[in-house]
């Protein structure tokens, strides 16, 4: 009896071999022809550009043109000149010289005659609180003329005040970081330092912190209810499996604003389920749900449920049965079993679903708008609201900034670590 | 399946328990959008149940007011517009992309499919500071835009996943054959892949026609669309009209995506050529 040909005890080693070969000969050969197929390149470029310039276009140029409202705001400077100039080496720490005042009515009265005061009074407010009656109740003054400008100027004691130089000083700089700050509850202390808002100015971070708790609590909600649905549609039979995922899409189909509108009928505190929990006596009274934080958190878990479901059932799916069964044979234990077999090949796939769902909950926008209550505004809410009531850009760009960047740089990991094939979800 | 041919007690147990919390989810995910549907038929004006009655009133409501009617119109307006726009391009930029040496793709695929992923918000608030600039801001052109930013990646990934079943030799077979790249697409590529496209036109119909949130920032009074109507009839009062209008775009969603559905899976089975 001869030994075992090498080819069979090596195989391994020699597939390796050759699949390095391989790979080497068709990188050289993919090299050759990508320099000789240069123009087939441009041309598949050509027909993905419509597209391309598309989404610049409507997306693109419209993101990039509201951020650059959070760091750039031209309207006290465009609506001082005359004060810019003066302020120029003004060393910001004592009150600026006469001259100053002088420039600053002249612009007034400039701005009054442009019938520019109100947006000036208005910008100014939303750096200073306080500042519109301020302006608009000098500009009055300063038009009846009946004083010198400057005695005008001194006899309104906000003008004095020590917080209002600064500020109009940094206005008059097109460029700031006051509204970043702001929307981070942070501010430029006189010192050049940064430093916390007072508390009763703070609102942003804790909107933040609430957006971010309520993602995590429905990202939380659709992992326990959807981790062992996706298992039992991963082990029935084709049709029955096919029957339940109906029941997992029919939801995922309808749209989300028909679905809000759906528990804002169930929630009613003669609804449904304030019903259903007095059947089952949880509870002893009807509860609020509407315009709550528990209701708003169990809409949002219902429509983002498939989101989380699927990425995880599309790697189940795929994880053979026998791989438990051969783990019992070995002796292991059902939960070892599952722990040390099953679990960490589904990982990849439960992180997909988590992370989508905690990426897309922070954007939610119209479920608060609809059943959530005062407290219960997601960031979006609030950028809404400052282009819609405020009508303060720089505030709604710079809580746009901060979210597309927590957005972004969570869907860059997704990305980077799970792949973009794991967003397709059917 | 799930038991072993000789369960323990405690498999038992586990197995029950499993099926008992999936069932309960399943009523969970399913019960909430059921729900409208009967009430939408009450006769009364509340939203309890029992019924006091079926009748078709609020149908009449959806279907017969000048208001509502030309909600429809619009939504109609617009989702036709931005699945023609989204359907070309996409197939289009899909084609150049399954091409194995189209050049950047690791940066262009992220890029085509941020629209899903950036909040809906930023990007209706940064459309209408730009649409406002440029004249687009009220225009029917304006939200068509938007809507095919939002409905592109769809069209994109589903022609993309029947391109993957498309062999490529056939092109080649119909270029040495004599044909201009014009002529064997239409005659030889749009055949095959067409489940693929169809099935992606209806992904980008009913994701512009379900938008509220774009719609709310660029739309002028007269341009309201179904789900604004909506919206807003959400935030003033609630009519049972509104489980009326739900019902009709929930069936028109689901009836529209079973079928692009059933496309798509035709559309990434390996095409025969008898």
């Amino acid at each position: 009896m001869t030994a075992l040909e090498p080819t069979k005890l090596d195989r391994p080693r020699i597939a390796r071999d050759r699949s390095a070969a391989d790979a080497k000969a068709a990188k050289s050969v993919t090299a050759k022809l990508r320099r000789a197929e240069f123009g087939d390149r441009l041309r598949s470029l050509a027909l993905a550009a419509p597209l391309l310039v598309l989404l610049a276009l409507s997306l693109g140029i419209p993101i990039v043109l509201l951020l650059s409202r959070a760091v750039y705001d031209p309207t006290i400077a465009d609506a001082l000149p005359q004060t810019s100039q003066a302020l120029r080496g003004w060393n910001g720490a004592e009150l600026p010289g006469d001259a100053a005042f002088l420039a600053l009515a002249a612009d007034l009265r400039d701005n009054q005659a442009r019938g520019t005061a109100y947006e000036l009074a208005k910008s100014l407010n939303a750096r200073l609180p306080g500042a519109r009656s301020q302006v608009l109740k000098t500009v009055r003054q300063l038009e009846a003329a009946d004083r010198p400008p400057l005695e005008v100027m001194k006899a309104v004691p906000f003008w004095s005040a020590p917080g209002t130089w600064p500020v109009i000083e940094s206005g008059t700089h097109s460029v700031t970081s006051f509204y970043l700050l702001s929307a981070l509850d942070l501010r430029w202390n006189a010192d050049g330092g940064i430093e916390k808002v007072p508390p009763q100015q703070a609102i942003f971070l804790q909107v933040f912190m609430r957006t971010f708790f309520v993602a995590a609590a429905v990202t939380l909600a659709t992992l326990i209810l959807g981790f062992p649905l996706a298992y039992l549609i991963a082990a029935v039979p084709k049709g029955l499996a096919a029957i339940l995922i109906v029941a997992v899409l029919l939801p995922f189909w309808t749209s989300i604003l028909v679905r809000t509108a759906a528990w804002t009928v169930l929630l009613q505190k003669f609804g449904l389920v304030n019903d259903l929990l007095l059947w089952l006596g949880i509870a002893d009274d009807r509860l609020d749900l509407m315009y709550s934080r528990i209701g708003l958190i169990i809409a949002m878990t219902h429509i983002q449920l498939p989101f989380t479901l699927l990425p995880i059932y599309s790697v189940m799916r795929t994880i053979p049965a026998s791989q438990m069964k051969a783990a019992y044979s070995l002796g292991a234990k059902p939960f070892t079993a599952f722990r040390r077999v099953y679990l960490p090949q589904v990982f990849p796939g439960v992180m997909a679903g988590c992370l989508l769902t905690f990426i897309l909950c922070l954007g939610y926008y119209i479920t608060p708008a609809l059943i959530g209550g005062a407290s219960d505004q997601l960031i979006s809410n609030f950028i809404a609201n400052y282009v819609n009531v405020e009508l303060n850009w720089e505030m709604a760009a710079a809580l746009s900034f901060i979210l597309l960047v927590f957005t972004l740089a969570l869907f860059g990991i997704f990305a980077r670590i799970l792949g973009l094939d794991r967003l397709k979800l059917v | 399946m799930l038991l072993s041919p000789y369960p323990t007690i405690g498999e038992r147990i586990r197995i029950t328990l499993l099926w008992l919390w999936c069932g309960m989810v399943i009523l969970f995910l399913l019960v909430p959008i059921l729900v409208p549907v009967p009430l939408s038929f009450n006769s009364g004006a509340f939203f309890i149940f029992p019924l006091e009655g079926i009748s078709t009133r609020w149908y009449a409501v959806v279907l017969g007011t000048q208001r509502w009617q030309s909600a429809i119109g619009n939504s109609l307006i617009v989702a036709f517009g931005t699945t023609l726009i989204a359907t070309m391009l996409g197939t289009l930029t899909a084609i150049a992309l399954s091409d194995e040496k189209f050049p950047g793709r690791r940066i262009v695929m992220p890029l085509l499919l941020s629209p899903l992923i950036v909040p809906v918000v930023i990007t209706a608030v940064g459309s209408y500071l730009f649409y406002a600039r440029v004249g687009l801001a009220s225009t029917y052109a304006g939200i068509i835009l938007a809507h095919t930013a939002l409905a592109s990646p769809f069209v994109v990934v589903t022609v993309g996943a029947s391109l993957t079943g498309f062999d490529r030799n056939l092109m080649r077979a119909a270029a040495i054959s004599g044909a201009r790249p014009i002529t064997s697409f239409f005659k030889v590529m749009l055949p095959l892949i067409l489940p693929g496209v169809l099935s992606g036109a209806a992904f980008a119909f009913v994701t512009s026609f379900d938008e509220v949130v774009v719609v709310q920032f660029l739309a002028s009074a007269n341009q309201r669309t179904m789900p604004l109507e909506m919206f807003i009839g959400l935030r003033e009062k609630l009519s049972p009209a509104i489980t009326a209008a739900a019902t009709l775009m929930m069936g028109l969603s689901i009836i529209l995506l079973v079928v692009a559905n059933l496309l798509a899976r035709r559309g990434k089975q390996r095409p025969r050529i008898d």
